[in-house]
């Protein structure tokens, strides 16, 4: 499959990937390409693993079975040119570091083990600090800025990352319309300078709008491509119209079966 | 004065080292320990270190350092490591597992150590509560010089804790702070985790001696959880960490030896009374911090309601010379509309008439010209609140009074302008009150 040169041009590719906790499946089977210069939207309904897969493509967990390709290669070759925007909730937004500390985080890897920050990079920090609107909070506290605005920092932290392909985990939770707008144009302006961005997306009203591929997701693959031909109602109510019940005993009765040994 | 009869720097010099740099080098770590919400963590290998000290004396049969320090820095991160297993396997809270296995391995230290007492002078209450008063007495020599062996190898101690957190400041940050992104730009979050174990289980096992395992936990956890309050950012966080480590090192020793005095009682022990001045120094920073410090809140609390009251005073002159140019407006008639107390009211009277606010004719208050402007500002805001709240969010006329009451004190310039364009420049209020016209300058117009 590498030595297909299609192969190693697709930013995002996964293969039969199954990620199971605790003998549960959570994705099963899992499989797509991302063609470059996309602007994907990972849609299905709470606990339907879409979580779980940006964790599996970044080796934060070890699936069941699966292969997944980043650029080709495994993550691991190409973390330098992924950028990665966690939930909100999960950070501690108490922690003692201010905006422009949160931002310059996205250099870390740049600068290197054991090598201080220095004003290059805190230049780097403002500017990306910049595009997102916020360059004068960059002094603030973190736990002092809104909703909107600490979303935004973490936008910034995946800008000066400067990676070819971002996964972002529900960047559009519970922000104000002007952070959503300013997130969107950043999208649509790394997608001009053919970066691909892989989104977790709640509202599916937007998805149109915002998206031009789409993964629909409920522990499998229920459709992807682009919008226009697989956001279809179809679609949507084979996706959200319910999980996978038989897996789901099977799950159950091997859990059994274990138990009984 | 009795402290400076029995000073002796020979003694009390080495005592007030040894803490310092005891006190240093755990909070040094413990920034790290308060950071990740991981104090109990740092609890739980200083005790369980116990048995690791225990095994260490049974195989080499000496009290050397070296075989001590691998025996206790092996047990302290087998407790990390042993910890996540039982959180992981025995599907139970991180507290639970942690307590489950530090108890688990403290007692089998304490068995072991009696068992050992009997031919060594291995003692549990020294390795409880240590003893820092004996610094001086076991002393190495170097470069010529006595030094207690304590002392140097705390300091040793100090250097690498200081060593490590300078030159992985911002791993230790990134990782911190957002363990995920640490791990998968490269910085691996769990290598920095079992790092900082190791160092928790050396510095823990160099402080024994001195503050005994309780203290020690006290000196990680305290100072840093002070500086925690006071500090916004990581770098003067650790700086005032370290401030207060020493601060309390130092007066531990000074009021070890002064306080029991003032009672008729002899001095006290010096480990102890530095974990009672960090817990001070705790105390003070959770009265008086300045962002969450609980007397600035009550300040700024009380400073608001001053300001509220003086703009409802200011505002209730204006409504009263509104409806009846004649009205009583004498002080008493004014605080008992206002239901303000006696004291409050005073005090916001003698300010409004130092700021020319209102003036005094006759036992009656009257509003100056600049007292009348911003009165005139509150009652537009009010007004046109009022307004804006019956017409967009379907408030009771009768209710709406209250809310505006409240929203009037937040209001500005832009706000009201923008409150008048929402509202298409109502001339009056649902209760058919005039709303006062905007004016930028207090001067120069004739009023009413």
């Amino acid at each position: 499959m590498s030595s297909d040169p299609a192969a190693a041009t697709l930013p995002l590719s996964v293969h039969d990937l199954t990620v199971a906790y605790d003998r549960k499946p959570v994705l099963w089977d899992v499989g797509f390409d991302v063609p470059p210069g996309s602007l994907v939207g990972v849609v299905g309904p709470n606990g339907a693993g879409k979580s779980t897969l940006l964790q599996a493509v970044m080796d934060l967990l070890s699936p069941a079975s699966g292969r997944i390709e980043v650029f080709g290669a495994p993550y691991r070759k190409m973390r330098h040119r992924v950028g990665y925007v966690p939930q909100r909730e999960s950070v501690d937004w108490d922690f003692p570091v201010d905006a422009l500390d949160v931002v310059t985080m996205g250099l870390y890897r740049r600068i290197g083990w054991c090598l201080p920050v220095r004003q290059k990079h805190r230049d780097l920090a403002i500017e990306a600090l910049d595009r997102v609107g916020i360059a004068d909070l960059a002094r603030r506290q973190i736990s002092q800025l809104s909703g909107g605005q600490q979303q935004r920092t973490f936008l910034a932290r995946a800008l000066v990352q400067d990676a070819d392909l971002y996964l972002m985990d529900e960047p559009f939770a519970a922000v104000d319309a002007a952070t959503e707008r300013a997130i969107i144009d950043i999208l649509r302006e790394m997608k001009n300078r053919n970066k691909t961005s892989v989104v977790i997306h709640h509202d599916l009203q937007s998805v149109p709008e915002y998206f031009d591929y789409v993964v629909l997701l409920n522990m499998r693959i229920v459709a992807h491509g682009p919008v226009a031909e697989t956001f279809t109602p179809e679609n949507l109510q084979k996706t959200y119209g319910g999980r996978l019940t038989l897996l789901d005993e099977v799950a159950e009765a091997m859990r059994r079966r274990e138990r009984s040994l | 004065m009795h402290l400076w009869q029995h000073w002796s720097w020979q003694i009390d010099g080495w005592i007030i080292a040894a803490g310092v740099l005891c006190a240093v080098a755990s909070s040094l770590l413990g920034n790290f320990l308060v950071l990740r919400r991981m104090s109990m963590l740092g609890d739980a290998i200083t005790h369980a270190i116990l048995p690791g000290l225990a095994v260490a004396f049974f195989i080499s049969s000496s009290r050397s350092s070296v075989p001590m320090f691998l025996g206790a820095v092996i047990v302290g991160v087998l407790t990390a490591l042993f910890t996540e297993w039982v959180r992981r396997f025995g599907h139970v809270d991180e507290g639970a597992s942690m307590g489950v296995v530090f108890t688990s391995l403290f007692a089998l230290g304490l068995v072991l150590i009696v068992q050992a007492a009997d031919n060594v002078d291995l003692d549990a209450g020294c390795v409880l509560y240590g003893a820092i008063e004996l610094t001086w007495l076991d002393t190495v020599s170097v470069a010529g010089a006595e030094i207690p062996r304590a002392v140097l190898v705390l300091g040793v101690v100090t250097v690498i804790n200081a060593l490590f957190v300078t030159l992985f400041f911002k791993e230790l940050k990134l990782s911190s702070f957002d363990p995920s992104l640490a791990t998968t730009t490269g910085f691996s979050a769990g290598l920095l985790h079992y790092l900082l174990m190791v160092l928790v289980a050396v510095t823990a096992v160099a402080s024994f001696e001195s503050v005994g395992s309780i203290l020690v936990v006290a000196m990680f956890i305290v100072p840093p959880a002070t500086a925690y309050m006071l500090a916004d950012r990581l770098a003067p966080m650790i700086w005032i960490s370290v401030f207060l480590a020493t601060v309390a090192a130092v007066s531990g020793h000074v009021l070890a030896i002064e306080v029991p005095r003032w009672f008729g009682y002899r001095s006290t022990t010096t480990a102890g009374m530095m974990a009672v001045a960090a817990g001070a120094l705790l105390a003070l920073a959770i009265l008086f911090s300045p962002r969450h410090g609980v007397l600035v809140k009550f300040l700024r609390r009380r400073r608001l309601a001053w300001k509220i009251l003086a703009d409802d005073t200011v505002a209730l002159l204006y409504r009263l010379q509104e409806r009846d140019p004649e009205a009583a407006t004498d002080p008493n008639t004014l605080r008992g509309l206002l239901l303000a107390d006696q004291f409050s009211f005073r005090l916001v009277l003698a300010w409004l008439r130092r700021r020319h606010y209102i003036q005094r004719h006759d036992g009656q208050l009257r509003l100056t010209r600049p007292g009348r402007h911003i009165a005139r500002q509150l009652v537009r805001s009010h007004r046109l609140w009022e307004q804006y709240l019956t017409s967009f969010a379907n408030i009771d006329a009768a209710r709406v009074h209250d809310k505006a009451e409240r929203l009037e004190h937040f209001t500005d310039r832009s706000l009201r302008d923008e409150l008048d364009a929402a509202t298409e420049g109502a001339e009056q209020d649902p209760h058919g009150s005039p709303i006062p016209v905007e004016r930028s300058e207090p001067g120069n117009h004739s009023d009413s």
